[in-house]
This record gives C-alpha cells, sequence and structure tokens, in this order.
C-alpha cells in the first residue's frame, strides 16, 4: 500500500479531488454504457419475441377467415 | 480461406461465436480492469514529480488507447464495407461509434482534470489536445450522419467514407507530442523500447489497457447482437431464436 492510512488514501496529499473525480466519472460512463447497452439488447429480444407472438395469433385467425371466404358468394347489389 | 471470409460476413453465425465468447470477455475484462485499477490507486508507488495526480493515468491512457484503436478498427470495417459491401462491417461501425464518442470524452474530461493540477490549466490548445477533440468531433459525426440518412445502404457508404477521410486524423494524434511542441507527455508505451516507468507503475497500467480492451470487446459484440436482431428482425433465424427463448 502506498499510503499509510485510509484518509491518506482518500486525501492523496491533496489531489484526492481530482483523482477521484476521474475515477467517478469513468467507473459511472463505462458502467451505464454496459447496463444501458444490455438493457437496449434486452428490449430488442423482448420486441421481437412480442411482435412474433401477435403474429401467431393473427395468421392463424387469417387463415380460417380466409379460408370460409373462399366457400362464401358474397351477394353484390344489383340496383 | 474464402469460405471462412463468407461465414464472418453471416450475421447469424456471427451472433452464434458472439454469444459464446461474450460471458468470457466481461470476466476477464472486469477482473483485469478492477486489478489495475485498485493496484493503481492503491499500491502504485507516487510519481516524484507529478505526485498522487498521476495516478488518473490508470484511467486517462486507456480510454485514450482505445478511442484511437477503435477508429483505427472501424477505419478497417469501413474499407470492407466499401470494398465487400459485408453487412457486418457496417453493423460494427455502427455499433462501436457511440462507444469511442464516449472514451474519447473520457480520455478528454480525464485529462482537463489530470492538467489542472500538473499544468495549472484545465485545457491548452495544444496538438495532442486539439487533435484528439477533432476525433471527438469526427465520431459525432459519425453518429450524426448515419442517423440522418434514411436508407440503409447509402448510409453505410457514406458512413463509410466518413470514417476513410477521418483516419488522417489518428497519425496527427499519435505524433503530435513529436511533430509540435506540447506540454503533453511523449507515450508511455512504445513497441520497440522498454517503458520509462517503474515496473509497478506500468504493469497496472498495462492490466487496465487490457482489461478495458477486453470490455470493449463485450459491449461491441452485445452492441452489434442489438443492432443484427434490429436488422433482421424478420427472418427466420431470429424468429427461432427468440422464440427459443435463448439470448
Amino acid at each position: 500500500m502506498a499510503f499509510d492510512s485510509f484518509s491518506a488514501f482518500i486525501a492523496m496529499e491533496g489531489h484526492g479531488p481530482y483523482v477521484w473525480a476521474c475515477y467517478a466519472v469513468f467507473l459511472v460512463l463505462v458502467a451505464g454504457m454496459m447496463i444501458w447497452s444490455a438493457r437496449r439488447n434486452r428490449a430488442i429480444i423482448e420486441a421481437c419475441r412480442r411482435r412474433f407472438e401477435q403474429q401467431e395469433v393473427t395468421t392463424g385467425k387469417d387463415a380460417r377467415t380466409q379460408a370460409a371466404a373462399s366457400f362464401t358468394r358474397v351477394d353484390v347489389s344489383q340496383d | 480461406m474464402w469460405q471462412f471470409f463468407h461465414k464472418l460476413g453471416s450475421p447469424k453465425w456471427f451472433y452464434g461465436i458472439a454469444t459464446r465468447f461474450m460471458p468470457w470477455l466481461l470476466a476477464a475484462g472486469l477482473i483485469m480492469l478492477l486489478a489495475g485499477l485498485v493496484w493503481g490507486l492503491a499500491f502504485a508507488p507516487k510519481d516524484y514529480l507529478q505526485g498522487n495526480s498521476y495516478r488518473i493515468i490508470f484511467i486517462h491512457v486507456p480510454s485514450a488507447f482505445l478511442a484511437q484503436s477503435m477508429y483505427i478498427m472501424m477505419a478497417v470495417a469501413a474499407v470492407v464495407t466499401l470494398v465487400w459491401r459485408m453487412k457486418l462491417a457496417d453493423v460494427f461501425v455502427k455499433a462501436v461509434a457511440p462507444v469511442g464518442l464516449v472514451f474519447t470524452f473520457l480520455s478528454l474530461f480525464t485529462g482537463a482534470i489530470w492538467g489542472k493540477p500538473t499544468w495549472g490549466a484545465w485545457w491548452v490548445w495544444d496538438a495532442r489536445l486539439t487533435s484528439m477533440l477533432i476525433l471527438l468531433f469526427l465520431y459525432g459525426g459519425v453518429i450524426a450522419l448515419d442517423r440522418a440518412i434514411n436508407d440503409e445502404k447509402s448510409a453505410a457508404r457514406a458512413v463509410a467514407v466518413l470514417v476513410l477521410v477521418g483516419v488522417v486524423n489518428i497519425p496527427i494524434i499519435k505524433y503530435s507530442v513529436d511533430w509540435w511542441n506540447t506540454l503533453h507527455q511523449p507515450a508511455t508505451f512504445k513497441l520497440t523500447e522498454k517503458p520509462s516507468m517503474p515496473t509497478e507503475m506500468w504493469v497496472p497500467l498495462l492490466l487496465s489497457i487490457l482489461g478495458l480492451y477486453l470490455l470493449f470487446g463485450w459491449l461491441a459484440c452485445l452492441r452489434m447482437k442489438t443492432e443484427i436482431l434490429t436488422r433482421e428482425q424478420r427472418t427466420r433465424w431470429v424468429k427461432e431464436l427468440v422464440m427459443a427463448g435463448r439470448r
């Protein structure tokens, strides 16, 4: 250890504010970027899954109504 | 060889590989960075000239190092985009540019704070600092240009050209401390010489550089995966992947 006590470690002979400000900003930005990127990745996976699930539900319905439609005669008004 | 090259260009193949490597990159990167920073902060000896403020070097140099090498990687990817139209290369540029912006900002910010007790000024318009500021603007320009063009292919080509034009700035940053009279100290590490620092100082510095590199690798993989998913969200493999609940 290059310092005698914990308070000396924090003070860094007067250079503490400079050193700690740098380390704080560095950690916040790097960790923030990592967490934010991970969240965005999860969000897009969730969005995809929801869309695919929605799609499966609706295409199932569509297929049935379409099949029914092809056998139904549509009466068009002759007026 | 060519088959490998084509495989490398396949987003699906990359997605699988990235998923497999990412936990290792993250773990190794975190351990090395943490070891380097704790060593540098608490155990490395004090600098005889600058006192304890020199401990900023353990984050300043890795950030600056990474900001520059990231730009070189982006330039290589830009060439690949223009020559082979490889999708992954463009995905890389897009995913990495914001990370580069953050690291360039970090190196400028920590440099400014370091400059105050060492030079007596937060900022001086000297060659190293100014060329680094231009790098920050280049990253910003790449992000802005990419967002401004809606068509994916034209955006890729325009961004690649901008990245390649900006690469002229990299040797200027590198040699600015040799070409001009500057307050900034010369490079800490050179490939050809032994570092001028004592071992207890350069080992933690090397550790934090490598650690940050690995974390960048993790971050690049993660962000590329997000970009790939965004682009390929209508394909069958993405559907299978997502529905299987795998990440």
